[in-house]
């Protein structure tokens, strides 16, 4: 992680510290227990708990986002006997990770109309790509973007369950996969009555290396090439280690 | 146990990698060859992506040839002049190499390319020497056979700029060894392998070297080639992870100790029948997955990660 984004993820940090105190006007208050995912050497997934509490009946609706990207989706044909990439398409700003969770099913909290006007559920992203394409290719191409996340854990094709504790208090559990990109994730909380939002809020969730593991990727950006040096002279000073026990053998 | 690798941004067992180095390692020992035409596709089945596991390889090397080459040097088994040519070559190969393997990522076809290099090169390299050697085992179990000369004088041998190379008692034209050392540096920064596959037969057969000096030729031209891509693939595209280079050298060091020493108490016939085998093994494989239905058409790709 640069630098530069580290910097952003601070801000978005004392962004999000600072949320809860304007929320008193608003009818839907949420927070995470930890608002920073370390991804450390052990690092092999992990789930941050959302809570919050609702101003009168309503039922709440999670979406999570991970930051956007560009993503490359490639197609393979058979040329002479070999699975070749013939054709490929750019979308741009992607979100790199899509989960969402609701206290009962999508279908009976929200017209379908709403959700696809706030673009909630992977079948309602709006995915742009770079170039027009035919509706057909598009759709084609948005099909096995989504299959591919999905399949990586990245995008969760279900929705998490969002449970209410008494009236007025609701928790949720976002699961974070080993493999998720570093960066900020927005979580969004809505709540909705009678098929309408009527309040909102977005807390942010960083995912960021720390540790080594944030030095070596840091020092690999920034001197790339001394790191280039390093790794070499460190592989060598290793051979040469390893060459010493045996050296009267 | 799992670990995080920085670069290649996922988590892997760190026994999987230890114990996938020092078999490569050992292989690597037997044979005076990196291994990384082994270690590259064996990390990518194990989920490295294809740029991180070829860089990563080619580090790898330079850590696991110089535990190797040292092992030779110490019985005088290094060609230091012949090196010096081949590396001349090498390091224009390499940075040849790089360039191209950058081109082939942006327009996704690195996985395809490097696969296809990886079968040509196995199956032709791999028939050749299986026949060679059963045909040198076959000699040698019939008494009385006649013995062969130091080398057999090439055309090529004849190209001008001829150098006199006295610890392989060659006297041939400089231009052969450093178009050798061009070709590996273009495959070892492609395919992040060392090329001791290429370079063991071609330093055998091409060359005319004396068997005894090429493993250790071979390995100390590796090291500074694997050096130079290594370097080259950090600066360029950012797709060398230090910390899989360490954990696969960690088990690599110490299985190409054993591996050398092992090797010793074989037969130089064997030894090739052996190595030709695990070569087409590798080739075979590959070929076969070329032409499998993918499970899933359609491959996703984050730009600016791996």
């Amino acid at each position: 992680m640069s630098p530069g984004i580290r910097r952003v993820a601070l801000a978005g940090l004392l962004a999000a510290l600072a949320a809860p105190l304007g929320a008193h006007a608003q009818s839907v208050v949420a927070d995470l227990t930890s608002h920073l995912v370390a991804i450390t050497t052990g690092f092999n997934g992990t789930s941050v708990v959302l809570f919050g509490a609702t101003e009168g009946a309503g039922d709440v609706l999670v979406v999570v986002q991970g930051p956007a990207r560009d993503m490359i989706v490639r197609h393979k044909s058979k040329v002479a006997a070999v699975w070749v990439n013939t054709r490929q398409v750019t979308f741009t700003a992607v979100p790199s990770f899509y989960a969402i969770a609701s206290s009962k099913p999508l279908a009976e909290i929200a017209p379908s109309g709403l959700l696809q006007l706030q673009q909630i559920g992977l079948d309602n992203l709006h995915l742009t790509t770079d170039r027009p394409l035919p509706a057909a290719d598009a759709a084609e191409f948005r099909t096995a973007l989504v299959r591919n996340q999905e399949r990586d854990g990245l995008y969760l094709p279900e929705a998490g369950q969002v449970t209410f504790l008494g009236n007025r208090l609701f928790r949720t559990t976002i699961g974070i996969p080993a493999n998720v990109p570093t960066g900020i994730y927005l979580v969004q909380v809505f709540l909705l009555r009678n098929n309408a939002v009527v309040s909102g809020q977005t807390v942010p969730l960083v995912v960021s290396e720390l540790g080594v593991d944030a030095e070596v990727h840091d020092f690999a950006d920034r001197y790339a090439f001394a790191y280039g040096v390093a790794a070499v002279a460190l592989a060598a000073l290793a051979g040469w280690l390893a060459s010493l026990p045996f050296r009267n053998a | 146990m799992d670990i995080y690798l920085p670069i290649a941004a996922l988590s892997v067992d760190v026994f999987v990698l230890l114990g996938l180095g020092g078999a490569v390692g050992f292989l690597s020992g037997i044979f005076g060859v990196g291994g990384g035409f082994l270690l590259t596709p064996l990390l990518i089945f194990i989920g490295i992506p294809p740029a991180v596991a070829v860089a990563s390889s080619a580090n790898q090397l330079v850590g696991a040839s110089v535990s190797g080459a040292i092992a030779h040097w110490r019985r005088g088994n290094v060609d230091f002049q012949m090196g010096f040519v081949l590396l001349i070559g090498g390091f224009l190969g390499s940075g040849f190499g790089v360039w191209l393997f950058a081109v082939l990522r942006r327009i996704g076809q690195v996985e395809l390319v490097v696969s296809m290099l990886y079968v040509a090169l196995l199956g032709v390299l791999g028939t050749l020497m299986l026949i060679e050697s059963t045909r040198a085992i076959l000699r040698q179990r019939r008494p009385g056979g006649t013995r062969r000369k130091l080398h057999t004088h090439m055309w090529i041998h004849g190209m001008p700029l001829k150098m006199r190379f006295r610890r392989s008692k060659l006297y041939i034209s400089a231009i052969v060894p450093v178009g050798l050392g061009f070709l590996i540096g273009m495959l070892s920064a492609i395919m992040g392998v060392g090329g001791g596959f290429v370079m063991v037969p071609a330093m055998i057969y091409m060359l005319g070297m004396p068997t005894a000096v090429v493993p250790g030729t071979s390995l100390l031209q590796i090291i500074f080639v694997a050096a130079n891509v290594t370097i080259l693939q950090a600066a360029g595209n950012g797709t060398v992870d230090a910390v899989l280079t360490m954990i696969l050298l960690a088990g690599g060091v110490i299985g190409a100790q054993l591996g050398t020493r092992f090797g010793a108490k074989l037969r130089g016939e064997q030894l090739r029948a052996l190595l030709a085998l695990l070569v087409l093994a590798v080739a075979v494989k590959l070929a076969r997955d070329l032409g499998v239905r993918p499970e899933d058409l359609y491959s996703v790709v984050m730009e600016g990660g791996q």
